[in-house]
C-alpha cells in the first residue's frame, strides 16, 4: 500500500479530530454563557 | 497563582486569552503541518511515513501533559482546596483522553508500514493504552461525583487523578526498561538524534497543539462556572 496513503489518513484524522473537539468545546462555552447571561438578566 | 484562583477575575483573563491561545495555535498547526507534510524530506529508511511524526509526537505529549495537569490541578484541590483546581482538572479530562487516543491511532497507523503490525502489546503502547483508560475512568469519577465547589469534583476523583499520574513516568521510561518495538527516547534534555532537517516542523505543531490543547481547556473551563452560575440561579428562584 502506498505510504502516502497511511499519512494522509493519520493527518485526515487527527484534524479533523481536533477540529471537531474545538468546535464542540466553543459551542458549548457560547451555549452556557449565554443561559448564565439571559438568567442573570432575567 | 492563588491570585488567579479566584472565579470572576480567572474570567476576567480567560475571554482574551481563549482567542490568545487559540488563533496563534490554529496558525502554527497549519504551518506546521504544510510544512511536514511538503517542505520536510523523507527519511532514508522510513520513507514519507516519517510525516506522522509531527502530529503523533505532540499527541502523546498532549495526552501525558494533560494528565499531568490533572494530577497538579488535583494536588491544588486537595492541598490549597482552590476553587478553581477541580474546574481545571475536569476541562482537562476530555481533550486530554482525545490526544491520548490520537496518539494511539496514528502509532497505529504508523506502525503497520513501518514495523509491519498495528498493534504489539509492548511497554509503550500498553503504557498509553492505559493512559487512555484512567482517562476514561476520570471523566466517569467526575461526572458521577458529588460536586464540591463550582463545578468541580469530589476527592475521590482527585485522589484518582494524583494516583494515575504514577503511569506517567512508566510511559516516559517503558522504552529504556523493557524491550520495545517502538524506539528510543529520540528528544531528550541533551538534544535530539533526528536530524534538523526533519525536526524543525515538529516545533510548529508541537507548539500550535500545545495552544489549541490550551485553548480547549480555558473554553470548557468558562463552559463549567458558566453552567455553575446557571444551575445556582436556577436554584435561587425554585426556592422564591
Amino acid at each position: 500500500m502506498d505510504q502516502w496513503a497511511f499519512v494522509i489518513g493519520a493527518y485526515a484524522l487527527t484534524l479533523t479530530g481536533t477540529a471537531l473537539i474545538s468546535l464542540s468545546s466553543w459551542r458549548t462555552m457560547r451555549a452556557q454563557e449565554a443561559e448564565a447571561r439571559r438568567l442573570t438578566e432575567r | 497563582m492563588h491570585r488567579f484562583a479566584n472565579p470572576a477575575r480567572f474570567l476576567k483573563i480567560a475571554r482574551p486569552l481563549t482567542v490568545w491561545l487559540f488563533w496563534p495555535g490554529l496558525l502554527l498547526l497549519l504551518i506546521g503541518c504544510a510544512c511536514g507534510l511538503f517542505v520536510s524530506p523523507a527519511d532514508y529508511l522510513q520513507g514519507d511515513t516519517v510525516r506522522i511524526l509531527y502530529i503523533h509526537v505532540p499527541a502523546a505529549w498532549l495526552g501525558m501533559g494533560g494528565w499531568s495537569g490533572i494530577a497538579i490541578a488535583a494536588l491544588m484541590q486537595l492541598v490549597w482546596r482552590h476553587p478553581l483546581a477541580a474546574v481545571a482538572g475536569r476541562a482537562t479530562a476530555v481533550p486530554g483522553a482525545f490526544f491520548t487516543a490520537i496518539c494511539l491511532i496514528t502509532g497505529s497507523i504508523w506502525g503497520r508500514p513501518t514495523w509491519g503490525t498495528w498493534w504489539e502489546w509492548d511497554g509503550r503502547m500498553t503504557s498509553m493504552l492505559v493512559l487512555f483508560f484512567l482517562y476514561l475512568g476520570y471523566i466517569a469519577l467526575a461526572n458521577a461525583s458529588t460536586r464540591q465547589g463550582p463545578g468541580g469534583v469530589s476527592a475521590v476523583a482527585a485522589i484518582f487523578g494524583l494516583v494515575g499520574a504514577v503511569n506517567i513516568p512508566i510511559i516516559n521510561r517503558s522504552v529504556v526498561w523493557w524491550n520495545s518495538l517502538h524506539q528510543g527516547p529520540s528528544i531528550t534534555l541533551r538534544g535530539s538524534s533526528i536530524d534538523s532537517a526533519l525536526l524543525w516542523p515538529l516545533g510548529f505543531t508541537l507548539t500550535g497543539f500545545t495552544l489549541l490543547f490550551a485553548a480547549i481547556v480555558v473554553m470548557r473551563m468558562r463552559a463549567i462556572l458558566a453552567r455553575t452560575k446557571v444551575e445556582a440561579r436556577m436554584q435561587r428562584l425554585a426556592r422564591g
